[in-house]
């Protein structure tokens, strides 16, 4: 059968589109122009100046570290949830927590930031913790909402997962404790690593809540970002970026190479 | 299931059961409640929170705004301010003839579209086109009526995000479809690579991305470099609205083809080779086959642009001109530039009410689909 | 459940050489990457016939349905379908419809929108399509479930339903991918008197693939027996099963009872062969196109192998100690219809013999561990040069 050419070239200028820009991005970094999106030479220079930048390398680690320890947290509680609502046949409140761990997913921003923030404000004139607000409280909204994207990603992975496996443990005598780290958790291992990855992701992403719940002396990474790129072309900010593209290229290439390995051994 | 009786009254982990199990709490139990606590404590009560604060005023002093219970000579008095809300609305010059007109149209579009519907099967095909006709042209009215009436500050920005919104999402409809079509047809080795370059840039940062856009789109950025090598005067596409539309669409695009391409693939072949076998050309086929079974895909992907569109604070702040207020800017300046909390809060429920909306009849659509096949 | 024999007898073009096939299919092959699915298949069907293609999976008897119905294009050589020749033809231009093994029903649409379709899409007026369809649920007994979707049907309802929506454009071939395959098994015997008779009403021309063999040989006038992307044999089911032309058809079809064995007499009227592996010598009791000292195969159904205590007595025409071997009964199992012994002959190997069970309970029926004679006629047995 003949097929049109409209649908390969409206998808050509699509696949342009999302990554023109990203592309210029990575060629500007090496632009010896400081200012001017006009090629004028090779250049390291937006390297050094990020290098030496007082701001963006600090809350570089520090947002590392928040991505890390909320991650973490959502993937326990997500996983806990997805277990419970997917296994779990009835139990009360069921479709609440149902209701509750996905309204995150859709939540604006603006409105998960600016709630948790009035909430710790509350709190504080309440009984007193948290005391001001800083790293702890950014943690705190960060696995909040990461919970529900972990919960996701696994509760998709044990709807796919054959009963029947967890079952034959059960029938080979092992306590659902013992099923679950020795059956289900093994074979869902993938989904843990990409909801701790997705998690990790969208903590180092975040600006918005971020910048409701943080205080004084705990600025993240997208807060400095934004900041400076508010007023313009911060060429540190092109070099940051670059870096940035670079490990996830490296990573999902990497990624793409171990699966690509595993697969002929499973046919 | 067969469950064998192992004999298990040794094992330590029994034992803690069992105490557990002596105070009222199963293992069970202990799964449900962490994520259910933590998920009510910073996600359902911040919320509860937010709607008691839109409920006091503004006030100097730490935390700037009323408390809601006050004890006056030894009794509690509940104070509850709905000013924030009316301040909403306050200050739009709005008559009698708007609410007539706003009225009438949806009145008269609603009654076309359930007409429509019913005579679908029974009426010549003209007549049903006439019927649809009146109902575009009283919808079009409408909105209209609406634009253009002169609205205070914050019910002009709910309308203008709305439009955005879902003029955003008909564009990544535009662009996705086509996107997901060839990622769904395209041979097996190349389906993963593409797949892989739509979801490569959502693992990089959206802020950053947002900033390369506005590298790639200001008056001496690259687009405007390209034109002038062709003699081409600067385009000003910077602080537009157009500007955001290509920003909410280059974000969300993504989580616009990763539904609809679930669901291309998993389209039968055999109903697109028995459509052709009974005659249907390549198009026919798409329009009466394809089109249809992936509205699901379509609608699901449509909701995760339209939705956090609607709240989008970055891209309106960065690519957006001081025209473009959307409702996450207006709540995010009545917060940090005015510190007014409780209006805040306000807005906030108010976009609350306004999301869930379109969630809800996501849900429905997919109900439907369930329940339809 | 086949057709009359007295219609097969009037309407038996395939052997009337001057006939005009109706399809027409030379040396067409279909290459998948390097395999060849279909391997140089020649084949005529003839108007008004039901013909089964049978085999197992990857035989590529689907292939070749596919390539009828234009999904796949032939690697080499031509399709011929009323005369016309069918390689340029889109699948949406063929005077051909098919019935896919999974229904293919469109999910969004109601029974009577899936059996419109097709006539929509040749721009029949409404009134028309109304009554074909009303027409068509009538054929099937679907009358009333116009505005069912597929989700509300049954298996058996759903494969009506495909049914008429494939004859809803008065096709002249109509193209059945296991037509029966999903249904459960008394559903299928019913429905597969049920398909006769509607190729009969209409005339149409079928073609069916299938590797139910039972299915085949209850529906086919004609059976293609296909075996790794070549045809094996082209025959009537009588002759398929009766007269095998190879030792895959001869143990596709049926069970047999095959031994390897040498020609000894070589006459036109009859062949000796000795047969080591039976532990006796074969009478066959016509002529075989074969030479003194070939080694060929020589097969026997089950079913014509007689079972006795004593040593039976010489048969008319047939010299003593031929066909006839001794050995004693290891198994058996008892179908119901029938009996099925597992014979040891006395040079170890095992033959499988079967019994209708015709008296209820037969106290004189053969038992475990008793020592039998295995005989059959000179008629009885196909020699297999292939």
């Amino acid at each position: 059968m003949r097929r049109s050419l409209t649908v390969p070239i409206v998808a050509t200028l699509g696949f342009l589109f999302l990554y023109a820009p990203i592309i210029a991005l990575v060629i500007f970094s090496f632009n010896a122009n400081r200012l001017v999106t006009v090629w004028s030479g090779f250049s390291v220079a937006s390297y050094s100046s990020l290098w030496s930048d007082p701001q963006l390398l600090p809350a570089a680690w520090l947002s590392l570290q928040i991505a890390a320890i909320a991650a973490t947290i959502a993937l326990v509680l997500g996983t806990l949830c997805a277990y419970a609502l997917v296994r779990f046949r009835r139990f009360r409140g069921k479709t609440v927590l149902q209701a509750t761990v996905s309204a995150p997913l859709v939540m604006p921003d603006v409105i998960t930031g600016l709630a948790l923030l009035l909430m710790f404000v509350a709190m504080q004139s309440l009984i007193g913790w948290p005391s001001g607000r800083g790293v702890l409280t950014i943690v705190i909204a960060h696995a909040t909402f990461c919970t529900a994207y972990v919960t996701v990603v696994v509760q998709s992975r044990l709807t796919d997962l054959d009963l029947s496996l967890e079952e034959a443990a059960m029938d080979l005598g092992a306590t659902p404790v013992r099923v679950f780290f020795d059956v289900t958790l093994p074979i869902i291992a993938p989904a843990l690593v990409s909801g701790w990855l997705l998690a990790f992701t969208l903590s180092l992403d975040d600006l918005v809540i971020a910048s409701f719940v943080s205080g004084p002396g705990s600025s993240t990474l997208p807060m400095v970002i934004y900041s400076k790129v508010r007023l313009g072309v911060a060429p540190e900010v092109n070099a940051l970026a670059t870096i940035i593209i670079g490990f996830v290229a490296a990573g999902v290439f990497i990624a793409t190479l171990l699966q690509l390995r595993r697969k002929p051994a499973k046919a | 299931m067969t469950t064998v009786p192992a004999d298990t009254s040794s094992r330590p982990w029994d034992f803690v059961q069992r105490g557990l199990a002596a105070v009222g709490i199963s293992g069970r139990g202990l799964v449900i409640a962490a994520p259910a606590l933590w998920m009510t404590l910073f996600f359902l009560v911040p919320l509860a929170v937010v709607f008691g604060i839109s409920l006091s005023v503004k006030q100097f002093g730490q935390p700037p705004y009323s408390d809601l219970l006050t004890t006056e000579s030894g009794t509690v008095q509940l104070t509850l301010h709905l000013s924030n809300y009316l301040k909403l609305i306050e200050g739009s010059i709005v008559d009698g003839g708007f609410w007539f007109n706003l009225a009438f149209n949806l009145i008269v579009a609603a009654l076309a579209l359930v007409i429509a519907r019913g005579l679908s099967r029974s009426v010549e095909p003209l007549a049903l086109f006439a019927i649809y006709a009146v109902a575009v042209v009283a919808g079009a009215l409408f909105l209209v009526t609406l634009y253009t009436a002169d609205l205070n500050v914050y019910l002009t920005a709910f309308l203008s995000s709305i439009r955005i919104a879902a003029i955003s999402t008909v564009i990544a409809i535009l662009i996705g479809y086509p996107m997901a079509y060839a990622i769904a047809l395209a041979a097996d080795r190349w389906r993963n690579i593409l797949l892989m370059l739509v979801i490569l840039p959502f693992w990089t940062s959206f802020l950053l991305r947002v900033y390369a856009l506005s590298s790639f789109l200001r008056g001496e950025g690259v687009i405007n470099n390209f034109l002038g090598v062709f003699g081409v005067p600067p385009l000003v596409m910077m602080q537009t609205d157009f500007a955001v539309y290509v920003g909410i669409v280059y974000s969300y695009l993504p989580f616009f083809i990763l539904p609809l391409y679930t669901n291309l693939v998993k389209l039968d072949p055999a109903l697109l080779e028995a459509s052709a076998d009974l005659g249907a050309r390549p198009y026919r086929t798409f329009l009466s086959i394809t089109l249809p079974l992936s509205m699901p895909g379509v609608v699901a992907g449509a909701m995760l642009v339209f939705i956090p569109a609607i709240g989008e604070f970055v891209i309106p702040s960065l690519l957006g001109g001081p025209g473009t207020q959307m409702i996450g800017r207006i709540l995010w300046d009545e917060f940090f530039g005015k510190t007014n909390w409780p209006r805040a809060a306000a807005l906030a429920i108010t976009m609350l009410i306004i999301v869930v909306i379109p969630i809800m009849l996501m849900q429905r659509a997919q109900n439907a689909v369930v329940e339809g096949r | 459940m086949a057709k009359k024999p007295q219609l097969v007898a009037d309407t038996r073009p395939w052997r009337d050489p001057a006939a005009k096939p109706f399809v027409r299919i030379r040396n067409v092959t279909k290459k998948f990457g390097d395999i060849a699915a279909v391997a140089d298949v020649s084949l005529n069907i003839y108007k008004g016939e039901l013909f089964c293609l049978l085999g197992g999976s990857g035989s590529g008897k689907s292939t070749l349905l596919r390539m009828l119905a234009g999904f796949e294009t032939p690697t080499s050589g031509t399709i011929e379908i009323d005369g016309q020749d069918m390689s340029k033809v889109a699948p949406y231009n063929r005077p051909v419809n098919m019935m896919f093994q999974s229904y293919a029903l469109f999910p969004h649409m109601s029974v009577a929108q899936n059996i419109a379709y097709g006539l929509k899409r040749d721009g029949l007026p409404r009134a028309e399509i109304e009554a074909r369809v009303a027409e068509l649920l009538q054929l099937v007994k679907l009358t009333g479930y116009e505005n069912r979707k597929p989700n509300q049907l049954s298996g058996g309802q759903r494969q009506r339903v495909a049914l008429a929506r494939a004859l809803a454009k008065r096709p002249k071939l109509l193209l059945l991918d296991e037509p029966l395959g999903a249904l459960d098994k008394k559903l299928r015997e019913e429905t597969q008197f049920e398909l006769v008779k509607i190729q009969e009403t209409l005339g149409v021309t079928f073609i069916v693939v299938t590797h139910d063999q039972e299915e085949a040989m209850s529906l086919a006038t004609r059976i293609g027996v296909m075996n790794q992307g070549e045809i094996a044999m082209v025959g009537e089911p009588t002759e398929i099963y009766e007269f095998p032309n190879s030792r895959f058809v001869a143990n596709f079809i049926g069970s047999a009872n095959m031994v390897e064995g040498v020609v000894t007499e070589d006459e036109p009227d009859h062949v000796r062969i000795q047969s080591k592996e039976l532990g006796t010598d074969i009478y066959v009791s016509h002529g075989v196109d074969c030479s003194p000292e070939q080694i060929l195969w020589w097969a026997i159904r089950p079913e014509k192998i007689n079972l006795s205590r004593e040593k039976p007595a010489p048969q008319a025409g047939v010299p003593s100690e031929t066909n006839m071997v001794k050995g004693y009964v290891e198994d058996i199992a008892y179908l119901g219809d029938m009996t099925v012994y597992q014979v040891k002959l006395d040079n170890g190997r095992y033959i499988r013999v079967t019994k209708t069970n015709a008296l209820r309970g037969d106290p004189e029926a053969i038992s475990w561990d008793e020592t039998v004679w295995a005989s059959w006629a000179g008629t009885s047995g196909s020699v297999l040069v292939s």
